[in-house]
C-alpha cells in the first residue's frame, strides 16, 4: 500500500476535496448555496424595487410569473422577493459574523486552556459551564434590550456571546488529545516556546475539526436569529429578516399564504442547504470514510 | 511458486494427513484510485493438523492480506482470486453469513494489538462466555465454568478473578493470552496469529511463543504464525514460507530454510534476524578502542526519582506509583549508554526526566555543571538547544500540518533567530542530506512519507543545532527490521562523526549492543544492573539480565525450542504495589530469604559498572 502512497501526492486537504465532490447531495447544496447567496448579494441591483419601497397598485398579491412580482408582494405592496433576498443577505451576514466572532473567541479559549492544563484550565473551563448554565434567552434578551434594539453590532455579539461555549469545549478536548502527541512533546523538547507551540502546532491541527463544525454552526445561527426577529428582539422593520418576515406572514398565514410560505421556504432550504455541505464536509475530513 | 505439503516429508508425518486449509493461486488484488494494486500474487501453501506454518516478510509483503482474503475480511476495495479450501471446503467465495460461521467457529483469529481487538467496556468473562454461546448453546453457568478452562489453559493466572476484570485492567501479556482463549472458544480447526508477539516485550513474547509451541502439540490444531522475526518463529514453526512483494519466493521445513535458505532475500531476512544484526556491530569498535578515560562527565542524575499520585476518583486515596527511583547515573561527553527493561520499566520516564520534559519528585539532573531544575523556564529552552530527543513514534512525533522543511526548519527558527529563510533552507537541505533523504522530499508531509523516511526527519530534526546529547527513546521499535537496521547504523555514524552522547533507550537488546558502550537495567522503576556491553552480554551479573537475554530468539530450530521450553511464566508485579525488598525477588528464580527483607544496595564492582542485588557473587 505504502508503493500508493509515494506515487499520489495525496494532502489532507485534497483529499477532502476529492471526497467532497464524490459526494453528490453536499455538492449539489454547495452550488445551490452559492446561488443563493449570490441572488441575495445582487438583489439590489437586479429588481427594480427596493426592500422598503411600496407599490401601491399591488397590495397582497399572490406570486405570479407574469405579474410584475414574481413571489407576490405583502400587503403594504413590498416585492417579497426582493425582501426575502434581502434577508437572506441580512441573516447570512449575522450568521457568518456572530460565527467568526465565536470561532476565533472559542477557538483560543479553548487551546489555551487545553495546553495550559491545571488550575487555569479548571478555572477557564468553569467560567465556560457558569456561562452555559445561564438561559442563554434572558441573556439575550437582556443584552437586546440594554443595547439599540435591532442594532446589528449588538445582535451579533448576543448570538457570538451563547455560540462561542460550545466551540471552546470542542477545541479543548482536541488540544487534550493533541497534548499527548508526540510532535507536542517533540516541540517542547526543541525549546518551541509556549505560545509558538499553541500558534504554530496546536490551533492549525484542530481547524479541520472547526472548519466542520464552523459550517453547523452557521445554520444554527440562522435559525436563532430569525427565532429572535420572530419574537420581535432582533431585525426591526422596515429592515427584512428571515425571522421578521415570517412572523409578518404568519400573521396572513390565512388570507394570504405566500407570505409566509415564501420566506419560510426559502429558511428550509438554505438550512438544508448548510447542513448537507456540512455532513459532507466532516465525511470528507474524516480519513475512515476513504 | 508452489508450497505443496506433500513434497517435505517432515510434514508428511503430521498428524492430521490432510491439510486442513489449502491454498492455491490465491491472489489480492485492491482497486486503488492509481489502478489496480496486486498486493498477494498466485500464492499456494497449506496447513496440516498438528502443524505450525510460519509466513514471514516484511511489512508490505502481503502475508496479513492474504490470511485476510482467504476470510473474507478485506477493505472494502480489496478481493481475492484462486482457491482456498478449509477440510476440502471452498470458502473463498462464501456468502456473508456462511463464513460468519466459518470464522469464530472453525478457525480462530489472533491479531497484533491485543487492547484494540477486546471492548474496553465489557468484562474479560462476558466476552468469552458471549463467544462460547454462540458457538456452543450453554448455559451462563457452563459458559463461565468452560471461560475458566479456557484461561486456564493459557496460562492466565488467578482466571476465576480475571473473568471479572476488564481489558485495561491487564497487562498486554495477560491482553493476548485472552485473545488466544477468544480465538479458541469455538474449538477451531485453524488458528491464524497475525504479529502476536509484536507490540509485546520480550519476556512476554518468549512466553506468547511457549504458549502457541504448547497449544500446536496439544490441540492438534494447523496453526499460521504470521511475524516478519524469523528468529521468533524457530521454536514454533514445523515450516517456513517466505513472502516478498505479494509472492511466495521460499517454503520449506524450518531446519531447510533457516539454516540453508536459498533465496538472498531470506538469507538477509536471517542476517537480521541475528542479535547484533549480523552487520559488523558499530559499538564493538567503541568498546574495544581504548578511550581517554578522562572523558568529563555531561550529564549526571543523582537519585533521580519520579512519583504519580494516582486518584481514584474525585475524594478517594491517592496511591503513589514510583515510576523511577533512585536513579544514579553518568553519562560520559560523546558516550552511548543503552537503557533496556521492559515496558513500565521506567525506560521512557527516565529519559523524559533526564531532560525536564517531565519533573522529577526527587534528585538532582546536572548538565555540564548546571542543575536542569534550577533555571528558569527561557534558560532552559535556550540550554534545549543542546539536549535533543528522538521519539518511538516517527508519524507522531511530526506535525501533521507541517512539510518536511518546515518541520526541520523549526529548531532552527527557536535558536538561530538571525538566521535568513535562504541560509536556513541551506542548513535544512544540508541536514536532510546528513541523515540520507534527498532534498525533493523537503515539501513533502509527514504521512506521505514511509516510516524509515519519518524517523530520519526526526533525527534530521533533531541533529540540525548539532547537539552535545541525542536522547533516543526507542526510536525504531515501529520500524520493520530492514529500516531499523538502517536507522540503527545512521545513528552509529552521526554519533562517529559529531561525537554526541547517547541515551539509547531500547527493549531490543540485539539493537543496544550494537550501538552502546554500556548498558543500564531497569526493572520496575529501579537500577538492576550497569555494565559494559561486551561483559553484560557475555557474563550477566543479575538474574534480570540473564532472564532477559535467554528470552531473546535465537534464529535456530535446534535450539530454540528447547530455549522457548524454558520460559517461565510470569508477570512483573505492579508498580502500585512493590514487592518488599528487591522488587525482582518475585520473578527471581534465585530468591532467597534476604531478598524479601532488605532493598540490596547498589554495589559498584568496577569502575562505572553498578549491581543492586543480594546474591550476585553466589550465584555467577
Amino acid at each position: 500500500m505504502s508503493e500508493v502512497a509515494l506515487v499520489a501526492r495525496r494532502g489532507l486537504w485534497s483529499d477532502a476535496r476529492r471526497r467532497l465532490r464524490g459526494n453528490r447531495a453536499a455538492a449539489a447544496a454547495l452550488v445551490l448555496l452559492a446561488a443563493i447567496a449570490l441572488a441575495a448579494l445582487m438583489a439590489p441591483a437586479l429588481s427594480p424595487w427596493g426592500y422598503d419601497s411600496l407599490d401601491w397598485q399591488h397590495l397582497a398579491q399572490p406570486p405570479s410569473l407574469t405579474a410584475a412580482h414574481w413571489l407576490g408582494t405583502d400587503r403594504l405592496g413590498r416585492d417579497l422577493l426582493v425582501r426575502t433576498l434581502h434577508g437572506v443577505r441580512l441573516s447570512l451576514l449575522l450568521a457568518v459574523l456572530a460565527s467568526a466572532v465565536s470561532l476565533l473567541i472559542g477557538v483560543l479559549w479553548g487551546a489555551v486552556a487545553g495546553l495550559a492544563g491545571g488550575r487555569i484550565d479548571g478555572a477557564m473551563m468553569r467560567f465556560v459551564d457558569v456561562l452555559y448554565s445561564l438561559p442563554y434567552l434572558f441573556v439575550v434578551i437582556i443584552l437586546t434590550t440594554l443595547f439599540t434594539r435591532g442594532s446589528l453590532m449588538v445582535l451579533a455579539l448576543a448570538l457570538a456571546a451563547v455560540g462561542w461555549l460550545t466551540t471552546a469545549r470542542i477545541v479543548r478536548a482536541q488540544t487534550l488529545a493533541l497534548k499527548r502527541r508526540e510532535f507536542i512533546e517533540a516541540a517542547r523538547a526543541l525549546g518551541v516556546p509556549p505560545h509558538s507551540i499553541l500558534v504554530r502546532h496546536v490551533v492549525p491541527n484542530v481547524l479541520g475539526q472547526v472548519a466542520v463544525y464552523a459550517t453547523l454552526i452557521v445554520p444554527q445561527m440562522i435559525l436563532f436569529e430569525s427565532f429572535l426577529s420572530f419574537l420581535g428582539l432582533g431585525v426591526q422593520e422596515p429592515q427584512a429578516s428571515l425571522g421578521n418576515l415570517i412572523f409578518a406572514g404568519a400573521q396572513e398565514m390565512e388570507s394570504a399564504p405566500w407570505m409566509v410560505l415564501v420566506p419560510a421556504i426559502t429558511l428550509v432550504l438554505l438550512l438544508l442547504c448548510l447542513n448537507l455541505f456540512g455532513d459532507g464536509l466532516r465525511d470528507a475530513f474524516d480519513p475512515r470514510e476513504r | 511458486m508452489a508450497c505443496a505439503m506433500l513434497s517435505i516429508p517432515a510434514s508428511a508425518e503430521s498428524p492430521g494427513a490432510t491439510p486442513v486449509l489449502s491454498l492455491s493461486g490465491l491472489s489480492v488484488t485492491f482497486d486503488t484510485p492509481q489502478g489496480p494494486l496486486r498486493a498477494v500474487q498466485e500464492v499456494t501453501l497449506s496447513v496440516s493438523r498438528g502443524e505450525c506454518l510460519g509466513v514471514v516478510g516484511e511489512s508490505g509483503a502481503g502475508k496479513s492480506q492474504l490470511f485476510l482474503g482467504v476470510l473474507g475480511l478485506l477493505a472494502a476495495n480489496g478481493r481475492a482470486a484462486g482457491s482456498a479450501r478449509l477440510d476440502g471446503q471452498e470458502i473463498l467465495g462464501l456468502p456473508a453469513a456462511a463464513l460468519d460461521r466459518v470464522r469464530g467457529a472453525r478457525v480462530g483469529m489472533v491479531f497484533q494489538d491485543p487492547m484494540t481487538s477486546l471492548t474496553p467496556h465489557l468484562t474479560v468473562g462476558e466476552q468469552l462466555i458471549e463467544v462460547l454461546r454462540r458457538h456452543g448453546r450453554l448455559t451462563r453457568a457452563a459458559a463461565r465454568e468452560r471461560a475458566q478452562t479456557l484461561l486456564e489453559r493459557v496460562h492466565v493466572s488467578d482466571a476465576a478473578r480475571r473473568l471479572a476484570q476488564y481489558p485495561h485492567e491487564l497487562s498486554g501479556g495477560m491482553r493476548q493470552r485472552v485473545m488466544i482463549a477468544i480465538a479458541l472458544a469455538g474449538e477451531p480447526q485453524l488458528l491464524i496469529a497475525d504479529e502476536p508477539t509484536t507490540s509485546l516485550d520480550v519476556t512476554i513474547q518468549a512466553q506468547i511463543l511457549a504458549l502457541f509451541a504448547e497449544l500446536k502439540r496439544t490441540r492438534a490444531l494447523g496453526l499460521v504464525l504470521i511475524t516478519h522475526d524469523l528468529a521468533a518463529l524457530a521454536g514454533v514453526a514445523d515450516r517456513v514460507a517466505v513472502l516478498r512483494h505479494g509472492r511466495l519466493i521460499e517454503c520449506g521445513p524450518v531446519a531447510a530454510v533457516l539454516k540453508a535458505p536459498r533465496d538472498p532475500y531470506t538469507r538477509a531476512l536471517l542476517r537480521d534476524a541475528e542479535p547484533g544484526g549480523g552487520v559488523p556491530p558499530a559499538a564493538s569498535a567503541a568498546v574495544d578502542a581504548p578511550r581517554p578515560p578522562e572523558r568529563t562527565a555531561a550529564l549526571t542524575l543523582t537519585d533521580l526519582g519520579v512519583q504519580y499520585d494516582i486518584r481514584r476518583g474525585w475524594l478517594g486515596a491517592a496511591a503513589r506509583l514510583d515510576a523511577l527511583t533512585a536513579v544514579n547515573l553518568t553519562l560520559r561527553a560523546g558516550e552511548a549508554l543503552g537503557v533496556v527493561g521492559e515496558s513500565g520499566s521506567g525506560k521512557s520516564t527516565l529519559a523524559r526526566a533526564a531532560l525536564r520534559l517531565l519533573e522529577a519528585s526527587s534528585g538532582r539532573v546536572v548538565w555540564m555543571g548546571r542543575e536542569l531544575a534550577a533555571l528558569p523556564a527561557r534558560e532552559l529552552r535556550g540550554l534545549r538547544r543542546d539536549l535533543q530527543i528522538i521519539f518511538q513514534d516517527p508519524l507522531g512525533s511530526l506535525d501533521p500540518r507541517m512539510t518536511v522543511a518546515e518541520i526541520v526548519a523549526e529548531p532552527l527558527r527557536v535558536h538561530e533567530r538571525s538566521l535568513d529563510a535562504g541560509s536556513r533552507g541551506a542548513a535544512v537541505t544540508a541536514a536532510l542530506a546528513r541523515v540520507g533523504l534527498s532534498p525533493g522530499l523537503a515539501d513533502r508531509y509527514p504521512h506521505e512519507l514511509s516510516g524509515g523516511q519519518c524517523q530520519r526527519v526526526g533525527i534530521a530534526r533533531a541533529m540540525v543545532l548539532g547537539p552535545r546529547l541525542l536522547v533516543c527513546d526507542e526510536p525504531v521499535s515501529a520500524l520493520d527490521v530492514p529500516t531499523q537496521q538502517q536507522v540503527i547504523t545512521l545513528l552509529a555514524e552521526l554519533r562517529e562523526s559529531s561525537g554526541l552522547a547517547l541515551l539509547f533507550i531500547s527493549h531490543n537488546l540485539a539493537l543496544v549492543r550494537r550501538l552502546c558502550e554500556r548498558v543500564l537495567v531497569l526493572y520496575l522503576g529501579r537500577m538492576m544492573e550497569l555494565a559494559p556491553t561486551a561483559t553484560l552480554f557475555a557474563a550477566p551479573r543479575h538474574p534480570y539480565s540473564r532472564e532477559l537475554l535467554a528470552a531473546i530468539p535465537v534464529a535456530d530450530p535446534d535450539i530454540q525450542p528447547a530455549r522457548l521450553a524454558r520460559v517461565r511464566v510470569g508477570e512483573p508485579p505492579s508498580p502500585l504495589s512493590p514487592p518488599s525488598g528487591c522488587v525482582y525477588r518475585t520473578s527471581c528464580a534465585q530468591a532467597g530469604a534476604v531478598c524479601a527483607e532488605r532493598v540490596p544496595e547498589w554495589e559498584e564492582p568496577g569502575a562505572g559498572e553498578g549491581i543492586a542485588c543480594h546474591r550476585w557473587r553466589e550465584i555467577s
